[in-house]
């Protein structure tokens, strides 16, 4: 390479395509050794196909791939880890129901098939005790721990393989500050010691302080690669998108309204997930919850919808106390609250009926004996009407949901609640893993229900979608709120700093000052 | 220690569940706690036993096995033949019937791994072949098995029933071994998630495979065991061992969702529930009352194994179960 660092790995003009789906497009990418390189893209964008064929979860469709120059072909993650590449998964690769121990000696190269050695527990547990994890017991079920101890043991399975090629996929996603800058400073020895290491984030700050270089991914393609330093915080966020922030969102329709509280959340608990919420929705109002995954924003919008028993509390819509014994009373009207789940092939729709089932299967059950009344008073122009204003691509309406493209299924998700006509619309992460048209058509739509006298609550782990669209942000950091932003106070920069629960970040930590908690 | 008991919670349960009933058992038994009754009472444990091991490999790698009886029937009837004559000619058969055992097991490995067939499936349809070639082999009940042989492994060791101490050879010598092997600890992984299991760099195919071959290993040594208890050939046999080989695994403790659940939890299960029999039948119960009351107290033990479902208070979380 030109600056004398050794390449790693290399992809040669690689494809992946998943039916008529393009996840990359013709990527040709280097990775050398004794660097940070960070892998930037909105999601959906190819970065987590990228780190899958890399680490041997998934094979090309077309192109080449070298590793130390020579064609490989990476069959499995076991033989990715032969070559050296180990990949700190988002979804986390751990084992629920093994310990810490056994999780950390699963599919280490030194054990393979044989006796257990211990040579990798005791490098486990040095790394563990340096990430604040001394507390985390080598004995504990991985499924008894909460979710920051199990990204600590999933980087510390992880370096003891001491892997050539590290990559992280969002791997401090719900660590905080003061752990990650342990798991920095681990990082930055690795690199001086020669590994290469692929970090993927989506926070900026993070990526200002730990990357040499930066790559930027678009759409399954790879747009660009520089030093850090090279382009200013909005140039990247431009090469990110493709277009400006003014053109992906839509302006509002109506003005932030002023009127009484639709929905009110008074004091709110739920074992130690949710302490002690409050908040108002207005008809009209776009709220969003914000923070890192896991901090209590899912569990209210469960709350809200039912799905969860002995809640402390109020919930009370138009000053009328709520009893949301299950999601069928909270979807019957009057009460209409609707949620769209976040993962919508597995909780939001049943990919192997089609459009027009699944359409219908949020009207059943609304009424008494609902079940045997398959009419169920929904208008069958108001699933077209939904549709067509999205312009979901189909042949009909008979069409399995698993034949559909991402978008085009959350669009589906999206018609099913629509057409029950909800006064509160709960959405959790609407446009996660869909394309940038579908994400426009998406916003348009959230602006028009809000004109039309729609409460929707958004939650967001996009801080561009929580700006640009919601009139108030609360930001959660351990089940309860953090702080509440809104109108000039909304901004990424104390977005970041209220899910880091820090009280502060100077105004140009996005620009070349890392936020130090 | 607590963490011990707690990651165990299921097989502590079932533990002390066993050891109530086997008290009732020797103190109410009219003849009391002799070594005839201590050993027959192995016996029939050790036959169930060995079968749970068998559905136990399977279940652990989340596929349930239907076919562990047909495969007991199948061994048991080829027993029938092969073990008698020459102490050469019948050490050759030792060796074919458990060779048939494991390749039953491979055959099923095969369809579910490669084949990509649901197990369920997979080994209803294999079970049908196996209980087939097994009345083959032996129409009507018949055949003999060598006695010496056969006395060796039913009776006694010093007043301890053989019985049990196979049990205890299989579990020191052959379990603990392999639960510190990296093999062990994938059979654990991918029950409980392939997912990870693959991404972690484990060659999930053939670890699973391997727990077929392992299942029709073990069925084809209960199918050894029965013979030596009978000493006759029976192709009849297959679906009781079926059905109660899942119900020892799901007393054990160990979750038929996978990955969750040791040996020793099976071996638990299969002597819950023959004893659960054996006490029946000197309850003095009539004879027609007895099915039921049996059923009501499997019942029971498990509804108490799964009673922490009660205490979830996520709904959607009750679906992970």
């Amino acid at each position: 390479m030109s600056d004398g660092k050794r390449e790693l790995i290399r992809f040669e003009e690689v494809t992946k395509a998943y039916g008529a789906t393009l996840a990359l497009k013709k990527v040709s990418f280097t990775c050398q050794a004794g660097e940070v390189r960070a892998v930037l893209g909105e999601n959906g964008a190819g970065k987590s196909t990228l780190m899958k064929l890399m680490s041997g979860v998934i094979q090309p469709t077309l192109g080449k791939i070298y590793v130390d120059g020579q064609p490989v072909r990476l069959e499995s993650p076991g033989a990715a880890r032969d070559l050296g590449i180990v990949c700190m998964f988002q979804e986390l690769s751990l084992v629920p129901d093994l310990s810490v121990r056994d999780n950390i000696l699963l599919g280490a190269k030194e054990v393979g098939m044989g006796r257990l050695s211990k040579g990798n527990l005791t490098r486990a547990r040095a790394i563990l005790d340096r990430i604040e994890g001394a507390h985390i017991p080598m004995k504990r079920k991985v499924a008894d721990l909460s979710l920051p101890e199990r990204q600590q043991v999933e980087i510390a399975k992880a370096i003891c393989r001491a892997p050539r090629l590290l990559i992280l996929d969002e791997a401090t996603s719900a660590l905080n500050a003061s752990v990650v800058q342990k798991v920095f400073g681990l990082v930055r020895d690795l690199r001086d010691q020669g590994t290469g290491i692929l970090f993927i984030s989506h926070r900026f700050h993070e990526v200002d302080d730990l990357a040499d270089s930066i790559s930027v991914f678009r759409n399954g393609e790879h747009v660009d690669t520089f030093q850090k330093g090279k382009h200013s915080y909005s140039e990247i966020i431009a090469k990110m998108i493709g277009q400006s922030l003014t053109e992906l969102f839509p302006p509002r329709l109506s003005p932030i309204p002023d009127g009484a509280p639709l929905l009110k959340v008074d004091d709110l608990s739920f074992g130690d997930t949710l302490r002690g919420v409050s908040l108002e929705v207005r008809p009209g109002e776009v709220l969003g919850l914000g923070g890192l995954d896991g901090q209590g924003q899912m569990v209210l919008v469960q709350a809200l919808f039912g799905l969860l028993k002995k809640t402390g509390g109020q919930i009370s819509e138009n000053g009328h106390p709520l009893q949301l014994k299950s999601p069928r009373a909270a979807k019957a009207p009057p009460t209409g609250i609707a949620l769209v789940p976040e993962d919508r092939k597995t909780e939001g729709l049943i990919p192997e009926l089609s459009i027009r089932e699944n359409m219908e299967l949020a009207a059943l059950g609304r009424h008494p004996f609902g079940l045997t009344d398959l009419d169920n008073g929904i208008d069958p122009d108001l699933f077209t009407r939904f549709t067509s204003e999205m312009e979901l691509v189909c042949r009909n309406f008979d069409q399995p949901v698993s034949d559909l493209s991402g978008g085009n299924q959350q669009k589906v998700a999206l018609t099913k609640w629509l057409a029950l006509q909800p006064r509160c619309l709960l959405l959790a992460d609407p446009t996660r893993g869909i394309d940038v048209k579908t994400k426009t058509q998406i916003y348009r739509l959230i602006r028009q229900l809000a004109a039309e006298g729609v409460a929707i609550i958004l939650l967001s782990t996009d801080y561009e979608e929580l700006i640009h669209l919601c009139d108030s942000v609360h930001v959660f950091y351990d089940g309860a709120v953090r702080q509440v932003l809104e109108g000039p106070e909304l901004t990424a920069e104390n977005i970041i700093a209220a899910s880091l629960n820090v009280n502060s970040v100077p105004v140009q930590a996005a620009q070349g000052h890392p936020a130090h908690a | 220690m607590l963490d011990d008991i707690r990651t165990n919670k299921r097989e502590v349960i079932a533990l002390a569940f066993l050891v109530v009933l086997v008290s009732v058992y020797l103190t109410t038994h009219p003849s009391g706690p002799t070594t005839y009754v201590l050993t027959i009472w192995a016996n029939q444990c050790t036959v169930l036993a060995l079968v749970a091991i068998a559905q136990f490999f399977a279940v652990l790698v989340r596929g349930l096995d239907l076919s562990v009886g047909a495969v007991m029937a199948l061994t048991n009837t080829l027993a029938s033949h092969l073990l008698i004559g020459s102490s050469t000619s019948i050490g050759l058969g030792l060796l074919a019937v458990l060779a048939v055992g494991s390749l039953c097991g491979l055959a099923n490995g095969l369809a579910i791994v490669y084949g990509r067939i649901q197990p369920i499936v997979a080994t209803l349809a294999s079970a049908s072949v196996f209980v087939g070639l097994a009345l083959l082999l032996r129409p009507t009940p018949g055949g003999e098995i060598d006695f010496d042989l056969a006395d060796a492994l039913t009776l006694d060791i010093w007043g301890l029933p053989t019985a049990l101490v196979i049990l205890t050879v299989i579990v020191v010598v052959f379990w603990i071994p392999l639960r510190r092997t990296g093999f062990g600890l994938a059979l654990y992984a991918i029950g409980s998630s392939q997912q990870a299991a693959f991404q972690s760099g484990t060659p999930v195919a053939r670890v699973r495979l391997a727990a077929f071959v392992l299942a029709g290993l073990f069925a084809g040594v209960a199918g050894l065991f029965v013979s030596f208890i009978t000493t006759t050939g029976d192709a009849s046999i297959a679906p009781n061992y079926t059905l109660n080989s899942i119900a020892a695994v799901v007393l054990g403790g160990i979750a038929l969702r996978g990955g969750v659940g040791s040996l020793f939890g099976a071996l638990i299960g299969a002597f819950i529930l023959k004893t659960i029999s054996a006490l029946m039948f000197f309850s003095g119960l009539p004879p027609l009352a007895q099915p039921f009351v049996e059923g009501l107290i499997l019942a029971v033990a498990i509804a108490i194994g799964s009673a922490d479902i009660l205490r979830l208070r996520n709904r959607l979380e009750v679906f992970d179960r």
